[in-house]
């Protein structure tokens, strides 16, 4: 099945026009000892047949709706309302590409001009992005666009070690060919205000995580001294910031951001074993034409009705080409459409709810806890809805405990990243965890104790 | 049309859904850390759902009809792929379970690089990015990697064609070196000569997309890629092309050393209104140990005895001296498991009568158009082709005039105003998922047009008549840079 119309009689009216006698005889360009190889690939089957197949391997997965699961690091369970599933799977929106002719993509781009909207709400900025790939992308991208403001001159990226491990590897693994430096993420993921001191003129940006991959909310007055060192020396302050964290703690704008940016998966996004997720990317108006990817604006049409359009393409690869701001030229516009599904219907108070069901079963979560002998919350400060556990063992060995013998999924093994943080679990409980759940977990860290 | 914008019917104290009630003892907040004000809409259920149901009423789509962006491949997206993807055994997984738990995934990703791997002749393929341009800044940073093991710093140029998309020269400066524009010859090949000059020890090598923008299959390939190895560089391969050639000719039989694939486009995964995509990268055996990681490997269980057949463990990994990571986790997985599905369900021979079929199309559909509108480059054809909308009896029509009055026949225009080098570009990607009726309305359509520029130019000036908003002003848009919709 190769989704083709064409019968033989289209064929072979189509080879006559084209004055071909057959199909073979159009690709006469490719050098022959090559042409036509034999694909060695597995036989087709029938549409019965794909999904039956997938359906019985997608069982052999243990998935979250068969256990309960304390992971997030960076990809988080959260409820996706039924209207969200339903509006993405609006095909006028999923079969659509990239909005280039406006007068046929006004539901793209209005969509994206209101997601933009909600993503300069929620941060607090002046200016959004119609999306990054992920939260480490539009990172990385936040510290190639610190450089650019810099004119290039400032060579010099300061990353806390509390950023997502991952979204550090990805700012190295994009810069590696512009010649920065990248610093402060081998120093301790708890002491911010140390970030202070490797700034400098040569500095483009400092780039912090909020809440930090240990769960923790930064101190606003920390933030703001990082931010005033920042703007002394001339470089910019970057924050990563969980949005449902932002139903609740105040924005990246209030403590001197100049680019907010992250991961919005949670908003609707749902876990898809790791993507497609959504990097949202906001900034400082003054900051707007160096900001990389789609952007939608308001104009007007030739009747003076409203209408939008992808609009400062003159930042982009397809009309500055080696001079663009970034590369990139797809995005996640369907996740961003998901996310502004999700914050329309959460709205003004439903964001707030589920940031403070995240937090108040986080902590009885974390009280619950750190009762049990051995077990104790590693570092202090308010967190939101993860934090690091002390535990009496290796978390391989509790997690593989908690799978096999209690079907739970636990939570993130911190000393994977931080040799220094070795036995500390980053658990994570979100409005989808329930009471019973927790305390499953807690009888079950207590039988490992008696068992082991 | 004017639909409202969401903020416009918002409002205060409705919500759009219901939300459990805290089922633990509430710890105290922290009053210092939170914020005053959350300016989001506050709508009913119906009311978002109506909004977007009319939002995307707006949108023209593949399932609306055809849509023959050139250089897009947009083909039917098959209504199977979403399903697949969307099984709930495979979507609550989380990306850091312990690989044990997640071995369908895994399964999956492996063999969708196995069967990327045969479909394009190289040795390892890594499904780490995200789109094509993310998989092009991989292939770019492969090569320079590969330079550097070999302690060979000198080259700092990367050659690029003047047909090559924007995203080439993009992804060369992002990985720090610098651009050299190497032109084509009359009949739309990279000119050999040209780059022979321009091949000595400071190239890292060439990025060539073949077919190229023009929709030709370039016929000096093979020399192409002899003078860039010739010279120690690297040739690049710009994979948006793919659908051509699938089962005609592997890339890496033509000498490419490294090729990102973009699955949005021919392995028929929807675009998405601009994504998600998935822009994996291949490799052969002198690049492979580059590759962005994590890939997944497998190694045969050895205590199965039991099995009939060989079993497996599946693992994630980072190649040996991998560029490292593109982004978090292992790439598009949703995305992936469409285009797995779809490869599945054609196999080799439907994979070749998909490209078959899309050559066949494009050929059909110029031959119906290249008496009416001029073909500066007349070749057979591979999966598009390049007409100019340069009239010569209608010297005031443009071709974006062109472009807004196929809108009135319910069409999607082609790509406009690229490849650069044809002056009033109209890219036309019919792809082989469009039936032969479907193929000779558009022609009827745009002979109808070209009749009309001479005849009626201000129908095509004042176009289009048709659609929700007649044409947008994009300087003001980016004058008065009105980029939300929030008061203050």
């Amino acid at each position: 099945m190769s989704y083709v119309p064409n019968t033989d009689a289209d064929r072979a009216a189509m080879l006559e026009a084209i004055g071909v006698r057959n199909a073979a005889d159009l690709f006469r360009d490719v050098p022959e000892a090559v042409r036509f190889p034999e694909l060695d690939l597995p036989a087709p089957v029938s549409e019965l047949e794909v999904l039956r197949e997938l359906k019985e391997l997608s069982e052999y997965n243990v998935d979250l709706e068969h256990a309960p699961c304390f992971l997030g690091a960076g990809a988080y369970q959260h409820f996706v309302p039924s209207v969200v599933g339903h509006i993405i799977s609006r095909s006028e929106f999923y079969t659509a590409y990239t909005p280039y002719q406006p007068e046929i993509s006004q539901g793209t781009l209005q969509s994206i001009f209101e997601y933009q909207s909600m993503i300069c709400a929620l941060t607090g900025m002046d200016a959004a992005n119609a999306s990054h790939y992920d939260g480490a992308t539009a990172l990385a991208e936040a510290a190639v666009m610190a450089v650019n403001v810099g004119r290039g001159k400032r060579r010099r990226v300061v990353v806390s070690a509390a950023v997502h491990p991952e979204y550090r590897a990805v700012v190295r693994t994009y810069t590696q060919g512009a010649g920065l430096v990248i610093c402060g993420d081998d120093g301790n993921p708890f002491d911010l205000e140390a970030l202070v001191e490797l700034m400098d003129a040569d500095t483009a940006c400092v780039i912090v995580q909020n809440p930090s991959f240990l769960g923790y909310v930064q101190e606003p007055s920390t933030l703001r001294t990082l931010a005033k060192a920042a703007h002394d020396t001339g470089a910019l302050l970057v924050i990563s910031a969980d949005p449902i964290s932002l139903g609740l703690f105040a924005p990246p704008s209030e403590y001197g951001a100049d680019i907010a940016c992250g991961e919005g998966q949670a908003l609707g996004g749902g876990l898809n074993f790791g993507g497609p997720y959504l990097g949202y990317f906001a900034c400082r108006e003054q900051y707007v034409h160096k900001m990389a990817g789609r952007i939608v604006g308001q104009t007007v049409d030739q009747r003076g009705e409203r209408g939008f359009v992808l609009t400062l393409s003159a930042r982009e690869q397809h009309i500055r080409r080696e001079k663009a701001s970034s590369n990139i030229c797809s995005n996640e516009a369907l996740m961003a459409l998901a996310a502004a599904v999700y914050l329309t219907a959460l709205g003004k108070s439903g964001l707030r709810k589920v940031a403070e069901l995240c937090y108040h079963k986080a902590h009885y979560a974390a009280q619950r806890l750190a009762t049990l002998p051995g077990y104790e919350l590693h570092g202090q400060g308010t967190f939101f809805h993860e934090f690091p556990l002390h535990c009496p063992r290796p978390v391989q060995e509790i997690n593989d405990y908690l799978l096999n013998e209690w079907g739970i999924i636990g939570g993130y093994d911190l000393g994977r990243n931080y040799p220094e943080l070795a036995n500390v679990m980053l658990v994570c409980v979100t409005e989808v965890t329930t009471q019973d759940e927790i305390d499953t977990l807690v009888e079950a860290l207590q039988d490992i104790e008696e068992a082991l | 049309m004017k639909e409202p914008l969401i903020y416009e019917i918002s409002s205060p104290g409705r919500i759009g859904v219901t939300l459990p009630e805290l089922d633990v003892e509430p710890a105290p907040l922290p009053q210092d850390l939170m914020r005053e004000d959350l300016p989001l809409p506050e709508v009913s259920e119906v009311d978002l759902v109506r909004h977007y149901v009319r939002l995307s009423q707006l949108n023209h789509g593949v399932d609306k009809g055809f849509y023959p962006l050139g250089s897009c491949t947009m083909k039917y997206n098959p209504k199977v792929n979403e399903d697949a993807a969307r099984l709930p055994g495979f979507v609550h997984t989380h990306p850091y379970q312990d690989p044990c738990t997640v071995q369908a995934n895994l399964f999956v990703l492996f063999h969708l690089q196995a069967f990327l791997q045969e479909i394009s002749g190289f040795d390892r393929v890594s499904l780490q990015p995200a789109a094509g341009a993310h998989g092009e800044l991989a292939g770019v940073l492969m090569m320079r990697a590969y330079h550097e093991s070999r302690g060979d710093h000198a080259r700092k140029r990367m050659l690029i064609p003047d047909s090559a998309h924007g995203t080439n020269p993009a992804s060369t400066t992002m990985a720090g070196y610098e651009t050299t524009e190497i032109v084509s010859d009359a009949r739309g090949n990279v000119n050999p000569d040209a780059l022979r000059e321009h091949c000595d020890e400071t190239v890292a090598g060439l990025m060539l997309t073949n077919p190229n923008t023009l929709g030709l299959f370039d016929e000096h390939v093979l020399q192409i890629a002899e003078l860039v190895h010739g010279c120690g560089g690297l040739l690049y391969g710009d994979g948006a092309n793919l659908n051509a050639i699938m089962g005609v000719v592997k890339p890496a039989d033509l000498g490419f050393d490294v090729m990102h694939f973009n699955l949005h486009k021919t392995f028929s995964t929807p675009h998405g209104g601009g994504g998600p995509g998935a822009g994996p990268v291949g490799a052969n055996e002198r690049l492979a140990p580059f590759l962005p990681g994590p890939v997944v490997v497998r190694e045969r269980v050895e205590d199965d005895e039991a099995a009939d057949e060989d079993v497996y463990r599946y693992l994630l990994c980072m190649p040996e001296s991998s560029i490292g990571r593109l982004k978090a986790f292992y790439g598009n997985f949703g995305v992936c498991l469409k285009a797995y599905t779809y490869i599945r369900m054609l196999g080799a021979d439907g994979l070749r009568e998909a490209s078959e079929n899309a050559v066949l199309n494009a050929n059909y559909l110029l031959s119906r158009l290249k008496d009416t509108y001029p073909l500066p480059y007349d070749r057979t054809c591979m999966h598009e082709f390049v007409l100019s909308g340069h009239l010569a009896d209608a010297p005031d029509v443009h071709t974006i005039d062109i472009a807004k009055r196929l809108m009135d026949f319910g069409f999607h225009p082609p790509t406009v105003y690229f490849p650069l080098i044809v002056d009033e570009a109209l890219m036309i990607e019919p792809t082989e998922t469009e039936s032969k009726e479907t193929l000779d309305a558009f022609a009827e359509a745009m002979i109808q047009i070209a009749q009309e520029a001479r005849e009626h130019p201000e129908l095509l000036h004042s176009a289009p008549h048709a659609t929700p908003v007649s044409r947008l002003d994009e300087v003001r848009a980016a004058r008065d840079k009105v980029l939300h919709c929030l008061k203050g």
